[in-house]
């Protein structure tokens, strides 16, 4: 299977901090790749450098054949990528309905893509022409979820769906995210929740200090309590 | 989709409308002190005409401020340039302008309107590429840009048409009043009102019924998501910067024919107005900045009438009444 997003030595610096130190890792097309490590470890720093947030300082990232690295964020996103940001960024003064037209950008919105979305989230469809800010937070990430595939995307980038959610709600958005994923999207995801990262990716990565210090296969990594503990601090059976 | 035209169970969030009703409760609170009912009303139409203009130039700022967060204290110059390319059209044709026929006076007062929300537009376009793009995301560089594009426009002014004041005397259809009862209405407040209402709804219109008012809104909310759905908003921006300028234009040129005169200094004087005016109503809020000019007009009408003295700083205790009940304005839209 090809690799659909390749990044190669790339830094990113903020201000005065060098957060990214040389980040290579390739995300292969159709699969689920988990970004895992802990606070701080550069995971949200590097899906804001893929989607051109905060420029790459260094490096080449590769999109389908192409680099992107100097592209600003609208062409980025013109190229195929979907972002679904930590803090789900749902616009709050606008219905869910407004969310969604911007989603699907200079397109009218399709109808049978929709029933789709509507399958696994009703409560968009329940809450159409509500304000977003009204909804509840478990409501809005599922909102940012479908504002990024309301159009086929090649890429889909999500942060750390299922923070601050209630437990409920979480395995509820896992087989939502699965349905996603079986329909051949091809994921870069930041999980903290290592339960929801065992279900979902097929492969993983671990950051450490802003570089990868671990890929593998998912189940290989879900399967050794002993490196779990050693790249993430945490055992699976402690976390469950 | 028509099934999906039904939302239930969340309850609909409710309508703020304590800001509207304070320009109500201000002006029934002032009849009693005002004591005549007619001198109340007559203050009340130029506090409603005041309102007006200074929303019309206000309403663009509010969004270049939400949208961008770009602080353009240059806005004040787009005011003046208006007012004067109006003279260029109002001096030559002066015969057509004090003829006694509606129509012969509309024919100054159009064209001079578009030509000079046409300049500004352009001057717009040029301030915002070359003064404010290199230095977006720093606010004190555009500060000190901004203000000095204002200096350089006024003495560009001064130097083009001369330190003297230019009369621009009202059409003649546009002079007198039309009279309620006992009440007096000058015929060009009423204009400034209904031109003031007829912006006001056609931005409600624009942001609220099309993709570009909707892309407008998300933008003034978060720029950075709207960019990370393939929206190129520096563009939309661009667009939203020239409009604001054309209104800052067509709000100088109903000004100078409010005061029948133009001086370049009506850029320094009516800044500070409409900065409190973006401050009050929130920054971004078209809906914020309209109620916040109709307070400021009418602190500055009934202040003035019944404590003279209060009238230079009554703008300021405004704004600080405002924000120590809502420190971020009538409306905060923004998430900063």
């Amino acid at each position: 299977m090809s690799d659909l997003l390749t990044l190669t030595g790339v830094h990113t610096h903020i201000g005065r901090y060098h957060i990214l130190q040389g980040v290579d890792f390739a995300v292969p097309e159709g699969q689920v790749t988990m970004l895992l490590g802990r606070n701080g470890a550069g995971k949200t720093t590097t899906l804001r450098t893929v989607m051109g947030l905060w420029p790459a300082s260094r490096g080449e990232i590769v999109l389908a054949g192409e680099r992107i690295e100097a592209g600003t964020t609208p062409d980025i996103a013109r190229r195929g990528v979907g972002y679904v940001p930590e803090s789900m960024a749902v616009f709050s003064d606008l219905t869910v309905r407004e969310n969604l037209v911007l989603g699907a950008r200079d397109r009218d919105l399709d109808d049978a893509r929709l029933d789709w979305i509507f399958g696994f989230f009703p409560a968009l469809k329940r809450f159409w022409l509500s304000r977003a800010g009204s909804l509840s937070g478990g409501q809005k990430q599922m909102l940012s979820i479908a504002r990024a595939i309301v159009e086929p995307r090649k890429l889909l980038l999500i942060d750390e769906p299922t923070k601050g959610l209630a437990p409920a709600i979480v395995m509820a958005l896992i087989e939502c995210l699965k349905e996603i994923k079986r329909r051949g999207a091809t994921i870069l995801m930041v999980e903290q929740n290592f339960h929801a990262a065992r279900e979902l990716g097929d492969t993983v990565l671990v950051m450490d200090n802003g570089a990868i210090v671990h890929r593998g296969a998912m189940a290989d990594l879900a399967a050794d309590v002993a490196l779990q503990e050693r790249l993430l601090g945490l055992s699976l059976e402690t976390h469950q | 989709m028509s099934d999906t035209a039904t939302s239930d169970a969340l309850p609909k969030p409710k309508r703020d409308l304590l800001p509207v009703l304070l320009p109500a409760a201000f002006a029934l609170l002032m009849l009693p002190l005002v004591g005549s009912a007619s001198s109340w009303a007559t203050l009340l139409a130029a506090s409603l005409a005041m309102g007006m203009m200074i929303f019309i130039m206000a309403s663009g700022l509010t969004l270049v401020f939400g949208l961008m967060d770009v602080l353009n204290f240059g806005h004040g110059a787009f005011i003046a340039v208006g007012a004067y390319i109006a003279t260029l059209v109002f001096l030559p044709l002066a015969g057509w302008s004090q003829a006694d026929s509606l129509l012969t006076n509309l024919a100054v007062l159009v064209p001079a309107a578009v030509l000079a929300m046409g300049v500004t537009a352009l001057l717009g376009l040029f301030v915002e590429r070359v003064l404010i793009l290199p230095v977006y995301g720093q606010h004190l560089k555009q500060i000190l840009m901004t203000t000095g594009g204002l200096i350089v426009a006024e003495q560009t002014l001064y130097a083009l048409w001369g330190p003297q004041i230019i009369p621009m005397p009202l059409p003649a259809s546009l002079r007198g009043s039309f009279i309620f009862g006992e009440v007096a209405v000058a015929k060009y407040r009423l204009l400034a009102m209904l031109v003031g209402l007829a912006v006001f709804i056609a931005i409600q219109l624009v942001l609220n019924r099309t993709k570009i008012g909707l892309l407008i809104r998300a933008g003034v909310e978060n720029r950075e998501m709207v960019e990370a759905l393939g929206y190129r908003i520096r563009r939309l921006f661009l667009g939203v910067f020239m409009v604001g300028a054309a209104l800052a234009g067509l709000g100088g040129v109903m000004w100078g024919l409010y005061r029948e005169q133009v001086h370049a200094s009506i850029g320094d004087e009516l800044t500070v107005l409409v900065f409190i005016v973006v401050i009050i109503g929130g920054l971004g809020s078209v809906g914020g900045c309209f109620i916040g000019a109709l307070l400021v007009a009418m602190v500055a009408n009934f202040g003035g009438f019944l404590v003279p003295k209060l009238a230079l700083v009554s703008n300021i205790l405004l704004m600080v009444a405002i924000l120590m009940w809502r420190p971020r304005g009538l409306y905060a839209v923004t998430s900063r």
